[in-house]
C-alpha cells in the first residue's frame, strides 16, 4: 500500500469518529461531543493534507485527474471549507451536516481504489499551469455549496419543527433560521464567483490543451446549467427577496445537480471529462 | 452536632397556613433571637419565602430541640400548639442536610429550576449572620448549600429552557430570528400576559414596541409605558409589514386576522419572517396563517405544549441533580464529622508522634549514630515525654469542653492549627486516655 493510499485510509478514519461524534451531538439534547468531534476533524485534516502532498509527489501534477483523486479532494475542500466557515462563524453544528458528506465521498473514493488504482501516466495535458487553477476554483466552489446544501437541510429541518411545533433534540442544537438563511446567503456570494473562475480557467485550459474554449461535452453543459441555476438564486435573493425555505431547496438543489455533473456524468455519460479519456487514450 | 430542619412549604400547606406562619423580612432580629433562645439550640436561621416557612438549627439534643422549634413556630405567632403538625416536616442529621441542598438548588420548588429560592436563603441567611445567630456549623452549611446550588446550575439544564408564555416566546423569536436586536413588536389589545410578553421581549433586545387597542386611549397610555408608539386599532394591518413580531390578546370573537392578509404583508417584507403569538382565548388569528411561508404562529396551546415539554425536560435533569446532592452530602458530612472531639485527639496525637518518629530517626541515622541501646530508649522518652506534655492542655480542654457548645469552635482551631485531614476512626473517649504520659 502506497503511503498517500494508507493517509487517505487514517484520514477516512478520523473523519468517520469525527462523523459519529457529531451526529450524537445532534441527536442527544444534553451530551456534548461537538468539541472533541472538531478535534478529531481538524487531526483527519491534517492527514488529508499529507495525503495530497504525498499524492502529488507521486504522480507529478496536482493529484485531481482520477476518479478517486477527484473525490479525495472533493472532500479535502469541503472539510476545509467548513473548517473556515467555524473558525469565523462559530458554527460547528454544522459539522454534523458536512462531515457526513465528505465521508461519503471518501468511500466512494476508497471503493474506487479497491476497483484498482490507476497511477497516471505522464500526460501533458495535466501539466498544463492551468489545469490546477481550473480544478482548485471548481472544487473550492463545489465544496462552499456543499456547505450550502448542508445549511439548507438544517434550515428545511428547523423550519418544519417550527412550524410543526414538536420539537427533537436537534432543536435545541441548530441555529437560528436567521443565521442558516445567512449562510446561504454566504456561501452563495462565495460560492458563485469560484464556479464561474472554475468554468472560465476550465475553458481556457480546454483552449490551450484541444485549442477550443468550448465543446459542448456533457459536463459542461451540466455545469453551465448549474451555474445558471446558482445564478438565479443569487438573483433572486439579491433582488426579489428570496429567502428562507425557498433559498435553502434551492441550494439542495443545486448541490445535486452539481454531484451529478461531477460523478453521474463521468460515470453515465461519455466526453472529455471522464477521466478515461483524460488519460488521453 | 445534629443540624435541624422545621418548616412546612406548598407542598404540605395551603397558602392560607403559609401565610400565617411566615415571618416579615423587616423584623427579622426577634424571632432569631427567639428561637436561639430555645434552651436545646445553638444555631439558628429562619427562611421564610411565600412557598415555604423554614428554622434551621443545631443542636446537640436534636428531639428536645425539634419539638422546641415546633412550639416556637406556633407560640411565635399565637398558634395553638400543635396545630401546625400535619404541615410541619422535619429532618435531622443527613436528611436535613439534603433537604436544605435540594431546597437551595430548587428541586422542592413550585418550578422546578427557578433560581428565586436560592437568593432568597441568602437573604436569610444574611439576617442570621448580621444578628450572630449562625455559627460555625451553620455557616459552613449554608455556603455549602450555595456552592451546591451553583453547581448543580452549571452542570445540569435544570434551569435550562422557558417554563413561563413570555419566555418561551422569546426563546422561539430567538430561533426564528437569531438576535432579538433592531426587531419591532406590536402589541394588539391589552393583557397582563401580553404586556409582560412585550417586557420579556424589550429586555431581551427589542428595539421597538408598538401598540394598538380599541381604545385608542389605552394604546396610548401602554405605548408611553413601553417609549413605544400607538396605532389606531382600524390602521394596525398597514403597518404591519413593519413588524416582525405580533403579539396579541385582543377579546374579539372572531379572527382580526387571516391568511391572506399575512401572505400580502409577508410579499411587501420580501419574505422577511413573522412570528405571531397569539395568547387571546378565542384566538385573534386564523390558525391557516402558520401556513403562510416564513411566518410562525403560536396559540397559547402551543406555548403550553412548550412549557410542558420543556417542564419535563427540567425533571429529567432534575434526577442528574439530585446525584450531584448526594456527593456533596458526603462531603459535607466529612467535614461535620471532623468536628468530633475524638477523632480529633486521635489525629492530634497521630500528627505529633509522627512528627516526633521522623525527627528521631533523622537523628539517630545522622549525629547520634553511635548511641547505644540504653541511650536511644532514653531518647525515646525524653521526646515522648515533650509531647505528651505539650499535648496534655489541649487534649484535656477538648475532653472537658464534649458537651459544650464551644467545642465545635475548638476542635475546629485545633484542625485547622495543626492541619489535620478529615479521616475518622471510630474510637472511644477512654481508649484515648495518658497512659503514655505515665512512662
Amino acid at each position: 500500500m502506497s503511503i498517500n493510499i494508507l493517509l487517505f485510509n487514517v484520514t477516512l478514519l478520523f473523519y468517520l469518529i469525527s462523523t459519529i461524534l457529531f451526529l450524537v451531538e445532534v441527536s442527544t439534547r444534553h451530551l456534548k461531543t461537538v468539541g472533541v468531534a472538531r478535534w478529531i476533524l481538524w487531526g483527519g485534516f491534517v492527514f488529508h493534507c499529507a495525503a495530497l502532498l504525498f499524492r502529488f509527489i507521486e504522480v507529478g501534477h496536482t493529484p485531481v485527474a482520477s476518479l478517486y483523486e477527484s473525490l479525495s479532494f472533493f472532500a479535502w475542500a469541503l472539510v476545509g471549507t467548513f473548517i473556515l466557515f467555524d473558525l469565523r462563524y462559530r458554527l460547528v453544528v454544522l459539522g454534523a451536516f458536512v462531515c457526513p458528506l465528505a465521508v461519503i465521498l471518501m468511500l466512494v473514493g476508497s471503493a474506487v481504489i479497491i476497483g484498482g488504482v490507476e497511477p497516471q501516466q505522464a500526460n501533458p495535458m495535466l501539466q498544463s499551469k492551468w489545469f490546477p487553477v481550473h480544478v482548485t476554483f471548481a472544487f473550492l466552489g463545489h465544496a462552499v455549496f456543499g456547505v450550502a446544501f448542508a445549511a439548507g437541510i438544517m434550515y428545511l429541518l428547523q423550519e418544519r419543527m417550527l412550524k410543526s411545533k414538536r420539537f427533537s433534540a436537534l432543536y435545541y442544537k441548530l441555529p437560528s433560521l436567521d443565521v442558516l438563511d445567512s449562510i446561504n446567503y454566504k456561501c452563495l456570494s462565495f460560492g458563485f464567483p469560484l464556479m464561474t473562475l472554475g468554468i472560465i480557467s476550465g475553458a481556457v485550459w480546454a483552449n490551450s490543451a484541444w485549442g477550443g474554449y468550448w465543446r459542448w461535452d456533457p459536463k459542461e453543459t451540466w455545469a453551465l446549467i448549474t451555474w445558471f441555476w446558482y445564478a438565479a438564486l443569487l438573483h433572486g435573493r439579491l433582488s426579489i427577496g428570496w429567502r428562507g425555505r425557498r433559498a435553502a431547496i434551492f441550494a439542495i438543489i443545486g448541490f445535486v445537480a452539481l454531484v451529478f455533473s461531477f460523478l453521474g456524468v463521468n460515470l453515465l455519460l461519455e466526453g472529455a471529462h471522464t477521466f478515461k479519456s483524460m488519460r488521453g487514450e | 452536632m445534629n443540624i435541624l430542619v422545621v418548616g412546612l412549604s406548598h407542598k404540605t400547606a395551603t397558602v392560607a397556613v403559609r401565610e400565617r406562619v411566615a415571618f416579615a423580612p423587616t423584623a427579622m432580629e426577634r424571632p432569631l433571637h427567639e428561637l436561639l433562645a430555645l434552651p436545646a439550640i445553638s444555631e439558628a436561621i429562619i427562611v421564610s419565602t411565600c412557598n415555604r416557612v423554614e428554622l434551621y438549627a443545631t443542636s446537640r439534643e436534636p428531639e428536645a430541640a425539634l419539638s422546641q422549634m415546633r412550639r416556637f413556630l406556633t407560640s411565635y405567632h399565637g398558634l395553638e400548639a400543635g396545630s401546625l403538625d400535619e404541615n410541619l416536616y422535619e429532618y435531622q442529621g443527613e436528611e436535613a442536610i439534603r433537604h436544605v441542598f435540594r431546597v437551595a438548588s430548587s428541586l422542592d420548588s413550585m418550578v422546578i429550576g427557578e433560581p428565586q429560592i436560592l437568593g432568597q436563603i441568602k437573604t436569610s441567611y444574611g439576617y442570621a449572620a448580621e444578628f450572630k445567630t449562625a455559627g460555625l456549623i451553620l455557616n459552613r452549611f449554608l455556603h455549602k448549600a450555595f456552592s451546591v446550588a451553583k453547581r448543580v446550575r452549571t452542570e445540569t439544564a435544570i434551569a435550562g429552557n422557558a417554563v413561563s408564555v413570555a419566555f418561551a416566546a422569546v426563546e422561539l423569536a430567538r430561533k426564528i430570528f437569531g438576535t432579538l436586536e433592531g426587531k419591532t413588536v406590536l402589541l394588539i389589545g391589552a393583557g397582563e400576559m401580553c404586556e409582560l410578553a412585550a417586557r420579556h421581549f424589550i429586555n431581551n433586545g427589542v428595539s421597538q414596541v408598538h401598540v394598538t387597542n380599541r381604545t385608542f386611549e389605552r394604546a396610548v397610555k401602554l405605548a408611553e409605558e413601553f417609549k413605544g408608539r400607538a396605532i389606531a386599532f382600524d390602521d394596525f394591518p398597514d403597518h404591519l409589514h413593519q413588524i416582525d413580531i405580533v403579539l396579541t390578546s385582543t377579546g374579539a370573537s372572531t379572527f382580526i386576522l387571516g391568511p391572506k392578509k399575512v401572505e400580502e404583508v409577508i410579499k411587501q417584507r420580501k419574505n422577511k419572517p413573522m412570528f405571531f403569538i397569539d395568547i387571546a382565548v378565542p384566538r385573534d388569528i386564523d390558525p391557516r396563517v402558520n401556513d403562510v411561508a416564513n411566518v410562525y404562529l403560536y396559540d397559547v396551546d402551543d406555548l403550553q405544549g412548550v412549557i410542558a415539554a420543556n417542564l419535563k425536560e427540567r425533571h429529567k435533569e432534575a434526577k442528574k441533580a439530585e446525584g450531584i446532592i448526594e456527593e456533596e452530602i458526603v462531603a459535607f458530612d466529612r467535614w461535620l464529622a471532623t468536628l468530633d472531639v475524638v477523632p480529633t485527639i486521635v489525629a492530634l496525637r497521630s500528627r505529633f508522634e509522627e512528627i516526633r518518629r521522623a525527627e528521631v530517626d533523622k537523628t539517630f541515622g545522622a549525629a547520634l549514630k553511635n548511641l547505644g541501646d540504653k541511650e536511644r530508649r532514653s531518647v525515646e522518652a525524653l521526646t515522648s515525654a515533650i509531647i505528651n506534655k505539650l499535648l496534655h492542655a489541649p487534649i484535656t480542654l477538648l475532653k472537658q469542653e464534649q458537651n459544650d457548645d464551644s467545642t465545635d469552635s475548638s476542635v475546629h482551631a485545633v484542625r485547622t492549627l495543626f492541619n489535620l485531614e478529615p479521616p475518622k476512626p471510630e474510637g472511644k473517649l477512654e481508649d484515648l486516655d495518658d497512659s503514655a504520659e505515665n512512662q
